[in-house]
């Protein structure tokens, strides 16, 4: 039955990441308001989704207190960052720095380092301000909506933080540890190949 | 005959490995056209080609027949290091002699599981990641323009990840002695696939 849990757990996220329209910066539009927007933002953009898998992950494997700073920290910060990022008078759009901080995060779950909880919470503070920025600056200026819609992120990043350090920090048999570093080695293959095409030259 | 029921799940599954290993239309991966604008096209990069795909799966089966840790280590190994190779190509860095390596993995791979070769694990890491910088290769420098990478770069990365799978559960019937010889006969056609590609290139050069 846990097992099963698992891989129900495991094929939606490859539903979701499989189904993910396409990979904007900006929110998509679900006709349900800015707080449905911000909600579905994170799952349908991989550039966001990717390192939050990784910091999650990487959170789990060390335990439940590291997975719960992670849940708290990760969030708070995304939407400082988004309000910083409301502020900025003009979009940023940084796809090599985003794609290195991928990879940085891939290699640390793929190696699996036994970092200290303060490492692991400035992980997630750094990631969430640095995102939230990104996301923020490219949101509409002084609209309510704009701020309803760095919440759903929020909410958005609380679900999924949850369910993955979750699944992570249950993790007790060693071939399920291995298939989560796995994991950790495929997005840092993904982040290799991404910073190859925003580095790569037309013609 | 009650051990035929009992593998009779295992049985079904290599009839259904075989189907696809029989599937693709072409032969050559890096040979293939098309647009790099999502996952799909992605996900059916790896798997449109014979010679990657018995590469990657020769990489899993060799990895499940050295055992723990070689197992998981190459397979974390080579997506790593076959997306460093796709980089280089994608930014055109130009490598020598990548068709001739992309032939030589085959060949290499399937050698090394038709012997039971056991190596150092140091030593199948780098014999894997040099194989694995080649395929990278090959596919980066074939990629044409696409409006996004990232749907891409998933879709390709899962794809040879599951290759990868594939391998090594082929490879787990190491653990019984008919299984042992039945994956190093694997192993030699793997080999055999190889020295195909190898005179493929060595023709096509010579032409």
């Amino acid at each position: 039955m846990r097992q099963l849990r698992l891989i129900l757990f495991w094929l939606t996220l490859a539903i979701t990441l499989i189904a993910a329209p396409s990979a904007h910066a900006h929110l998509m539009n679900t006709g349900f308001g800015p707080f449905s927007d911000g909600l579905t933002h994170l799952f349908v953009t991989p550039e966001d989704l990717l390192p939050v898998i990784a910091l999650a992950l990487m959170a789990g494997l060390r335990g439940p207190c590291f997975g719960r700073a992670v849940l708290f920290a990760l969030p708070v910060a995304w939407l400082a960052g988004s309000t910083a990022g409301l502020l900025l008078a003009s979009p940023i759009a940084l796809p090599v720095a985003e794609t290195i901080v991928t990879i940085a995060l891939g290699v640390l779950l793929a190696t699996d380092r036994p970092l200290p909880r303060a490492a692991v919470v400035c992980l997630a503070i750094l990631l969430g301000l640095f995102h939230g920025i990104l996301n923020g600056s490219e949101l509409p200026k002084q609209s309510l909506s704009s701020q309803i819609s760095a919440a759903g992120v929020g909410a958005a990043l609380f679900v999924a933080v949850s369910l993955l350090t979750g699944q992570a920090a249950s993790i007790r048999v060693l071939w399920a540890r291995v298939a989560v570093r796995v994991a950790g080695s495929w997005i840092v293959a993904i982040g290799l190949l991404m910073l190859g095409w925003a580095m790569r030259i037309p013609g | 005959m009650k051990n035929f029921i009992r593998h009779a799940g295992a049985v079904r599954r290599s009839f259904v490995v075989v189907f696809f290993l029989l599937y693709p239309l072409t032969v050559f991966a890096h040979k293939r056209g098309g647009e790099a604008i999502g996952f799909a096209s992605g996900f059916l990069h790896p798997i449109s080609g014979l010679d990657h795909i018995l590469a990657m799966v020769a990489v899993g089966m060799w990895g499940a027949q050295l055992g723990a840790p070689a197992m998981w280590v190459l397979p974390v190994v080579f997506p790593m290091v076959m997306a460093l190779g796709g980089m280089m190509g994608l930014i055109g860095i130009k490598l020598p002699g990548i068709e001739l390596c992309i032939a030589l993995s085959a060949l290499a791979l399937g050698f090394a599981v038709c012997r039971e070769a056991r190596p150092k694990l140091w030593i199948a890491a780098i014999i894997v990641g040099v194989f694995a910088i080649a395929h990278g290769h090959a596919h980066g420098t074939e990629l044409p323009l696409g409006a996004s990478g990232v749907l891409y770069s998933i879709g390709f990365v899962i794809a040879t990840g599951l290759l990868h799978a594939l391998g090594i559960t082929i490879g787990l019937i190491h653990r019984w002695p008919a299984g042992r010889i039945a994956l190093r006969v694997a192993g030699a056609v793997v080999a055999m696939g190889g020295v195909f590609f190898l005179w493929k290139v060595i023709s096509g050069e010579a032409a």
